[in-house]
């Protein structure tokens, strides 16, 4: 039982950082349909600058203020870096064969990994542990649960930032014009909207959630090199197609889900089947739901 | 003149843009501090050369669009490669063939040779699933993993050969082509691209992991090089070796050569079933459902039999090319069959534009040839082809041959042009 519970939580703080990074490939499906396979480097490349802007300024602010300024500053850059992408990458293959945009991504995502390896080696980078310590939730014949500090963080923080990316899609003028692009691009850009501007927030959005995913993953496991985009990107991209892709609390549920199939199952079953369990999920799922969990069923207009 | 400042402006934001993106990766670098500590070190000329280059390009690039919005469209390039394209593919067929005679290429060339023809070959196995029937396959890779370890794991247990090998390689990647095929009928587009993508992964996971048969990361070693009719290519040129019953001295250009000569014949093999298939009804049914899947099944084809054809004779190509890997390398491990390999070839189909032959010929020329060239630049060489792979999609988005031509028709065969060439989304 208290096995059970302690790999609740390790399943769940894994499943939030999984369904950041879904709910950016989940929006980028939705408004463009293309597989955005470069996102997964976008979260690498915001747990770099997390930790870059964290080593730059451990000894000149507190440890509160140094994770918050490298949440923002991580969440901006990598926005950056998401319009960038869309501008150099994706935009000039709009409304172009079908995978055309998929190999740029592809190229994007090789791009991404072996600039990150040349500029700032292929070594591992490890941070100490940033918050030490947590609370016991149950103690049972010597096991102990832990809920630690640095979970309850990732929960809270993904959490808030999931509320304000909710109140950004459903309550701002933003959000419906992204919903409304997502409908119907065209019939959008007839009614005055800017469907570019509009793709280009998107970007930035999902990549700022992203890098937020980036830098609590950063915190969580203390250690990073430049491919741990690749593993999270798949994970990420798989819990958007199981949740159904294109509906946002699909990519949460999915990420979640995703977290705690693996968590269960390396305490369970074998660790290194972990990542054959999720994928054999995800066909399975697929089979019998070939939309995913909340996905609409597309109506075929011939 | 007003346009000049315009464009300078411009490419200052973007330079500006580039600073940002740019500062924290190559103006900064983490290095190992005091006490295991990481510390942060400054290379400011590094960072300026980056954001210099990057506002030249740029510049360079704005001046470049306005002198090109005078000249003549694109499609009569395309219609001048169209037409070339009816020498370019036989001269290519008799250079490859004359390739390991001529006196002017080194061993290492001939080798590299090889390796692209695996490519092509890979390239002509998926240009089947992808650009003939429009199935987005995302692991294809994991057939020719299915070829090599059928291969490596047959003659490792038992001692079987590579020509008893060989057929039964494409049997198995079929049967595993049918096999995974079968799941994933009912999705389509982007569904079917990540499940095929995940079943890569399993099977490279599996093969990772399941050290008691496969050796796991470590591999399997020893796998026996391909004979020419029971003559070994051994080096020693005892008894039953090539150069012992030829009278020639040894030379290790002759087992490179002969593997040569099988890979190519592999690969003309696969490419002559395509074309011999296009012309019949599966070949037909399969470009009809690449075109439009609903009417395809209106007109009363049969949906899953030529998918899972697709993938059972994509599959079997992809087989035997792993084979191939196998006993040209004599060793193999997981490493070997990873995302980027599909990715790889994925890229070589669509880059010399899906559906076309020749197209696949020279983007494997292009994307494997250059970047093997480019040794020296080892730790630049993915990181260029990264550039490369957006830049030519960008540039070229249907890929370097993006005509087609239709099988059948009545009177003169007319060229589709690409702006004609439209996909459904299967």
């Amino acid at each position: 039982m208290a096995y059970a519970l302690q790999q609740l939580v390790n399943g769940i703080t894994l499943g939030m950082i999984y369904g950041l990074i879904a709910v950016g490939y989940t929006m980028v499906y939705g408004i463009i349909g293309m597989i955005n396979f470069a996102h997964g480097d976008v979260f690498m490349i915001g747990a770099f600058v997390g930790l870059i802007a964290l080593t730059a300024l451990t000894g000149v602010a507190s440890l509160p203020v140094g994770i918050l300024v490298a949440l923002l500053l991580s969440a901006a850059l990598c926005g950056l870096y998401g319009f960038s992408i869309e501008r150099v990458a994706y935009r000039p293959l709009r409304g172009s064969f079908r995978l055309a945009p998929l190999i740029s991504a592809i190229g994007m995502s090789i791009l991404l990994e072996n600039y990150v390896q040349t500029s700032q080696g292929a070594l591992e980078r490890a941070i100490p542990a940033v918050i030490p310590g947590g609370i016991t939730l149950m103690d049972e014949n010597g096991f102990v649960v832990q809920w630690s500090w640095m979970q309850m963080a990732i929960v809270i923080v993904t959490l808030v930032t999931l509320a304000i990316f909710t109140y950004i899609v459903t309550k701002t003028p933003l959000g419906r014009a992204m919903r409304a692009v997502e409908q119907d691009a065209k019939m959008a850009a007839l009614l005055g909207i800017d469907t570019n501007r509009t793709i280009s927030y998107t970007f930035v959005i999902g990549s700022a959630l992203a890098a937020v995913a980036g830098v609590m993953f950063l915190l969580y496991y203390g250690v990073i090199d430049f491919y741990i985009g690749f593993n999270a990107g798949i994970k990420a991209f798989t819990a958007a197609v199981l949740g159904g892709i294109g509906s946002l609390p699909g990519a949460v549920l999915g990420g979640l889900l995703i977290g705690l199939i693996e968590a269960f199952w390396s305490g369970y079953a074998t660790v290194a089947y972990k990542d054959v369990a999720v994928y054999s999920i995800l066909a399975i799922v697929l089979m019998f739901m070939p939309t995913g969990l909340l996905g609409r069923h597309d109506i075929e207009k011939v | 003149m007003n346009h000049l400042a315009e464009n300078a402006k411009d490419s200052l934001i973007v330079g500006g843009v580039a600073f940002l993106l740019f500062g924290p990766f190559l103006g900064l670098e983490l290095t190992d501090g005091q006490n295991g500590s990481l510390a942060i070190a400054t290379r400011p000329e590094l960072l300026a050369i980056a954001v210099v280059l990057v506002v030249v390009a740029r510049f360079l690039l704005l001046l470049w669009h306005d002198h090109r919005s005078t000249r003549a469209p694109a499609a009569k390039l395309a219609a001048v490669m169209a037409k070339s394209g009816k020498f370019v593919a036989p001269a290519l067929l008799i250079f490859a063939i004359a390739m390991p005679l001529l006196p002017f290429f080194a061993t290492a060339d001939i080798d590299l040779g090889v390796l692209i023809m695996t490519y092509v070959m890979l390239g002509w196995g998926l240009n089947i699933v992808v650009g003939l029937a429009g199935l987005l396959d995302l692991g294809y890779v994991a057939f020719y993993a299915v070829g090599a370890y059928s291969f490596a794991l047959l003659s490792h247990y038992y001692g079987l050969t590579f020509w008893e090998c060989l057929p039964l390689c494409g049997i198995l990647a079929a049967c595993w082509g049918i096999f995974l095929g079968f799941p994933v009928l009912r999705l389509r587009g982007d569904y079917l691209a990540i499940v095929t993508l995940a079943f890569g992964e399993i099977i490279r996971l599996v093969i990772t992991n399941w050290v008691s048969l496969t050796g796991g990361p470590n591999g399997i070693y020893d796998i026996p090089h391909p004979t020419l009719f029971g003559l070994t290519f051994d080096m020693d040129g005892g008894p039953g070796t090539f150069s012992d019953f030829f009278n020639v001295d040894p030379d290790p250009s002759q087992r490179i050569t002969y593997l040569y000569y099988i890979i190519l014949a592999l690969a003309l093999l696969t490419n002559w079933v395509t074309l011999r298939l296009r012309k019949q009804p599966l070949g037909r049914a399969w470009e009809a459902l690449r075109e439009d899947e609903i009417a395809c099944r209106s007109l009363g084809i049969n949906l899953r039999n030529t998918k899972l054809t697709a993938f059972a004779i994509g599959a079997m190509f992809g087989g035997f090319a792993g084979c191939f890997f196998a006993t040209r390398e004599g060793f193999i491990s997981p490493d070997s069959f990873t995302f980027i390999e599909s990715a790889t070839v994925l890229a070589i189909v669509v880059l010399g534009g899906a559906g076309s032959q020749l197209g696949v010929v020279l983007a494997a020329i292009v994307m494997i040839g250059v970047p093997a060239k480019l040794q020296d630049l080892q730790v630049y060489r993915m990181l260029i082809f990264g550039i490369a792979l957006v830049f030519i999609m960008v540039v070229r988005p249907r890929g370097f041959i993006s005509t087609r031509r239709p099988t059948v028709s009545l009177g003169k065969a007319k060229i589709i042009g690409a702006e004609m060439v439209s996909e459904g989304r299967g």
